[in-house]
């Protein structure tokens, strides 16, 4: 971006905004500067977007933002109240709370990020390709989304990280077993959506093979719902990893997760209420962030709901 | 019918929709460098008669040729070297996230021909369309801007055959002319031969010599334009159409 980078601020959006673009690049940085514009203009979305900003750079600078280490105990100072010394006081064993969400928040968020990592490509091949091949493929691949969606997600999270052991790697596992099938309906849904329009056909045309097909041409279509779908699963997400936490199939007790803070804390929510609450406002926080966001880009990025 | 001249040979061509049979036999032969229309009402069958021919529906029985060799139903990628279609709808036949220049290059990758860079400005100029277009997005263009582009991405791989499926119905009046011009240009510089599928008489007898007329999934009547202009038809429902067919004194 040579090119650009000596341009002013004002001649940078006259480039992308430019209705005569002179290159792919160009098309394509103009068409991400108008959905970014119209993001912009929506207050709550971007409340959203700066606050998981916050809060994953705040997880990522842990070691640095944290006043104390998330494991250090002082018994003689347990369950101190917010002071000065402990901004949001201190635990049951007399450990910072500031620094185990700032820690914790690496285990939460990474849980979150790993499961949409993994569930969100599933998601949209199962489904673009069960909703464009069809037949017999179609049939299969719905049917075993269905028997997914049959079980409530967090019965089924519980049972499977009981069948293996309790940690964040089975949780993780548990609970991306658990959330593809959604979005493989919703890219089924898209893809059968315009499977047989004239520009699909044109493509077949064109010689394009199957598979480009899918890939190429019905997986972007798709993605734009999809992102809006993940993003406001973000926050059932991170209260299915906080509620495997809390019932001690998920991270285990020293590890600072929020969902086994509250849970940990939970004896002492009468006499030390900042305990249990601290980490239950970032959950709170986190999700209603991504809550937001995705309110935000389902109104950018789904293009039925636009006039 | 004898094949050997005739490019395109339709014969016997049936298409069912469940129980309903859309197309009921229908039977043609289309000359090298000639330009077959086919008239009808909506539900005649028109249209379901050319997406059997390129390839798009695999529920037919009958026979059709090209140079006489048997299509088969699934079409090959040499095939659609050969025959390329242009849609009725150009809001519905461009991808909405693929700029014009992705647009025109899907055949060439595609068919794995290449040369994208000297082959998009070729194809925008044929269909003069300016540079300008290349890289906006199909929401950014004008109805007869888009059915250029899908003209011209139908035109880049250098077809012989080119279906046309209502090409200028969706367009205002005057971009229609526009259109048609460009389509009767291109026939004659390339030798294109092309089977137009239309509702309105004036606009197939522009362009195509010779008519066929088909009402409830047959062909009722082959006719030459002359004779339909001049009113010689010889079935009630082909004197039907023109009589309906208000812009039908000279397009």
């Amino acid at each position: 971006m040579s090119d650009t980078s000596t341009m002013s601020g004002t001649s940078l959006r006259a480039w992308l905004l430019s209705d005569t673009p002179a290159s792919r690049r160009q098309a394509g940085w103009g068409r991400l500067y108008r959905l970014w514009r119209d993001l912009r203009a929506n207050p709550l979305a971007m409340a959203g977007l700066v606050t998981i900003i916050l809060l994953i750079l705040a997880a990522l600078a842990a070691p640095l933002l944290a006043p104390y280490s998330p494991d250090a105990q002082h018994l003689s100072n347990h369950l101190a109240p917010p002071s000065a010394a402990h901004w949001l006081g201190t635990d049951e064993l007399g450990r910072d709370i500031l620094s185990r969400l700032l820690w914790g928040g690496r285990i939460t968020l990474g849980m979150v990020v790993s499961v949409v990592v993994l569930v969100a490509p599933v998601g949209l091949i199962v489904g673009c390709a069960a909703g464009y091949i069809g037949g017999l493929a179609d049939r299969v691949l719905m049917r075993v989304t269905d028997v997914f969606l049959a079980f409530p997600r967090l019965i089924l999270a519980l049972a499977f990280v009981a069948a293996i052991t309790p940690g964040i790697t089975s949780a993780i596992i548990a609970i991306a077993l658990t959330a593809w099938p959604p979005y493989a309906r919703i890219a089924r849904a898209e893809t059968l959506a315009i499977r047989n329009s004239d520009f699909i056909a044109a493509t077949r045309l064109a010689g394009a093979s199957r598979t480009r097909i899918i890939l190429v041409h019905i997986m972007p279509l798709s993605l734009g719902s999809l992102i809006v779908r993940v993003s406001l699963d973000m926050s059932s997400i991170i209260l299915t990893a906080a509620a495997l936490g809390f019932l001690g199939m998920g991270a285990q007790p020293p590890s600072p997760e929020w969902g086994a803070m509250v849970a940990s804390a939970r004896r002492f929510i009468v006499n030390a209420w900042w305990v249990p609450m601290m980490p239950a406002m970032a959950i709170f926080v986190a999700s209603l962030a991504f809550n937001l966001l995705g309110d935000g880009l389902r109104d950018v990025l789904d293009p039925k709901q636009r006039s | 019918m004898d094949g050997r001249f005739q490019l395109i040979v339709v014969e016997n061509l049936v298409i069912r929709f469940g129980k309903v049979e859309a197309v009921q036999g229908v039977s043609f032969a289309v000359a090298r460098g000639a330009a077959w229309g086919i008239v009808g009402e909506s539900g005649s069958g028109k249209s379901t008669v050319l997406r059997a021919l390129a390839g798009l529906n695999e529920e037919w029985t009958g026979r059709m040729l090209l140079d006489g060799a048997e299509l088969p139903r699934r079409r090959n990628r040499a095939f659609f070297r050969r025959v390329q279609m242009v849609f009725q709808d150009p809001y519905g036949s461009l991808h909405p996230r693929q700029t014009v220049d992705r647009a025109l290059a899907e055949p060439l990758v595609a068919q794995g021909i290449g040369g994208a860079d000297t082959a998009i400005p070729r194809a925008l100029d044929e269909v003069a369309l300016s540079q300008a277009v290349r890289f906006r997005y199909p929401h950014q263009l004008s109805g007869g801007q888009r059915q250029r582009v899908a003209i011209a991405r139908a035109l880049i791989t250098s077809p012989e055959v080119l279906l046309l499926d209502e090409p200028t119905s969706a367009l205002d009046v005057s971009v229609q002319a526009e259109v048609l011009n460009l389509l009767s240009d291109l026939q004659r510089e390339r030798d294109l031969t092309y089977i137009m599928v239309s509702h309105n008489l004036a606009v197939v007898s522009h362009l195509c010599p010779m008519i066929a007329v088909m009402q409830g999934g047959k062909v009722v009547e082959t006719i030459s334009a002359e004779a339909l202009r001049a009113g010689r038809t010889t079935h009630p429902h082909t004197a039907e159409l023109r009589a309906l067919s208000t812009e039908l004194e000279e397009p």
